[in-house]
């Protein structure tokens, strides 16, 4: 396979991308929660350069509660997930579509060499698909009605292509887990920020009033205090930046792995472009699936632009990149399948 | 002492990462050839009803028929070995491929929901097929490349590793580019 070196070379790439950001994500929880330690401790320490308070209560307490809810949103997340989209699941095929629908996703399932994963139907005239799961035993693969419809077999091997990179790629863990992390950012943000401006408050005070003063410990009390109260106004916009810039990485590079299952990305090309020349807005999957979706079933304008703010808020890179990047493939396959011809 | 212990330790934990891969890999190339056996078998196993359901039919195409079930009795008994089984199946895919393109001059086949569904699962069959292929293909590369390359190819006789030979194709015809007529002159019987 002669386009091989460029498929692996933007997979390699785009896993690069997302290791800094996951390591990123995980350094932003744990400053969540010991930064504030860090300003406690320098907070109390008093004249003679003790320290009073050393044992990192927020860190912990905020660990063991952030570990409590991420893991039941992480283990609870894809059932949640299919159901808010009211997806069935198709197990026995009655009409020919049906049956070519599971064909294909068991081809694919070979391609990857994976087990074949659960496949529902979401009962939605807009062609759209998504995958979801822990890991590629227990992942799940749904299409919308619209899309058995409007792509032939080789488009819908395409998107399902795709669908399977998520899995093999263990994309649909990372989004879950990011999911998950989401919400506890959030939450905790949300809570810590009520307990502050509350009875916490006092405390607070005391803290800046009373002993940092005198010793050189203020001004790295503040300095931390502040930054760490900044952060946690900033939570909920920056975890959810972070995770919209992992899913955007992801879709690149499941389309690349994609098109290495089918070896087809014209394919995939055409049924990108089918996909969004439909304009109405997929309305049975809400937000809280639109970044698992291949194409944004908000159809927000954020996602069809380019450039900075298009980067930095849209789910899903432009269209128009991707179709480009897989014409681009596609043209090479052709030119170098020809002189063998 | 300490030191010999801190130069060795090092090549001895390699030695078992590098043998482990290649047992891993060799399991894995093995598992993907079984995978295509699946396949084939399942192949196999469609075919007489696919007959079965043309025969009537297709009173005039005797020899396409026949070459499809002598393909595919040869394929069942034929060798182990990757290049028999690779000739063999190669023959049954061209016989069927000849099937499919004769069926669609018959519109009464066409049109009945039985035969799309059986041509929907052995299309379906010649796609998994395809695709176990590569699979196969691709996992034996990455054996094959594995213990060639050094170091690793020093620890290769340790584990046993022979190279996998790969599912080319052959059949010249399965090769080349399917011929599309456009045209809607009527075609010339052979």
């Amino acid at each position: 396979m002669s386009e091989a070196p460029n498929l692996f070379a933007q997979q390699a790439k785009n896993r690069r991308q997302t290791a800094v950001w996951v390591a990123f994500f995980v350094l932003f929880f744990a400053w969540l929660g010991f930064g504030g330690d860090a300003a406690l401790y320098y907070g109390s320490i008093d004249a003679n350069g003790q320290a009073h308070y050393t044992v990192p209560w927020m860190g912990i307490v905020v660990t063991f509660i952030a570990s409590l809810v991420a893991w039941n949103s992480w283990s609870r997340g894809p059932k949640r997930i299919l159901w808010s989209t009211g997806a069935v699941e198709l197990t026995t095929p009655h009409t020919t579509e049906e049956k070519q629908l599971l064909n294909v996703v068991e081809e694919m399932a070979i391609a990857a060499g994976l087990p074949r994963p659960k496949v529902y139907v979401v009962n939605d005239p807009d062609p759209n698909a998504f995958a979801t799961g822990h890991g590629p035993e227990t992942a799940a693969i749904a299409v919308t009605s619209g899309l058995v419809q409007a792509l032939n077999r080789e488009e819908l091997q395409a998107v399902v292509g795709h669908e399977m990179a998520h899995i093999r790629n263990l994309d649909v863990r990372l989004m879950t887990m990011i999911a998950a992390l989401v919400g506890v950012i959030v939450l905790l943000s949300d809570g810590m920020g009520r307990m502050f401006r509350g009875g916490g408050g006092r405390g607070l005070g005391a803290l800046l009033g009373g002993r940092g003063k005198k010793v050189g410990g203020g001004a790295i009390t503040l300095v931390i205090l502040a930054l760490w109260l900044i952060t946690l106004l900033l939570a909920p916009l920056i975890s959810r930046l972070m995770a919209m810039a992992i899913s955007r990485n992801r879709e690149y590079l499941a389309d690349a792995t994609g098109v290495q299952l089918t070896r087809n990305p014209a394919a995939l090309a055409a049924a990108l472009q089918k996909i969004e020349a439909s304009e109405t807005p997929t309305t049975s999957i809400k937000g809280g699936a639109a970044h698992l979706c291949i194409a944004d079933p908000l159809g927000r304008a954020a996602n069809l632009k380019e450039g900075r703010l298009a980067d930095l808020f849209g789910t899903h890179p432009p269209m128009v990149k991707r179709i480009t990047i897989l014409r681009g493939m596609a043209y090479q396959q052709t030119k170098s399948a020809a002189p063998q011809a | 002492m300490i030191l010999v212990l801190v130069v060795l330790l090092p090549i001895f934990i390699w030695i078992v990462l590098a043998y482990n891969g290649l047992i891993a890999l060799k399991n894995q190339t093995v598992n993907a050839w079984k995978q295509i056996d699946v396949q084939l078998k399942r192949r196999h196993d469609l075919i007489p009803n696919l007959v079965s359901t043309v025969r009537g039919s297709m009173e005039f195409e005797k020899e396409t028929l026949q070459a499809v079930i002598d393909a595919r009795s040869k394929a069942m008994s034929g060798g182990v070995g990757v290049k028999d089984t690779v000739a063999a199946e190669g023959a049954l895919t061209g016989a069927l491929g000849k099937l499919f393109v004769v069926m669609e001059q018959y519109p009464d086949l066409k049109s009945s929901q039985n035969v799309r569904d059986l041509q929907e699962e052995l299309s379906s069959t010649e796609n998994k097929i395809a695709f176990a292929r590569q699979l196969y293909n691709d996992v034996a590369t990455s054996y094959n490349t594995k213990q060639q390359q050094f170091p690793t190819n020093l620890v290769a006789g340790l584990a046993k590793a022979q190279g996998a030979e790969l599912w080319e194709i052959e059949d010249q015809a399965e090769r080349a580019v399917p011929q599309v007529d456009l045209s809607l002159k009527p075609k010339p019987q052979a």
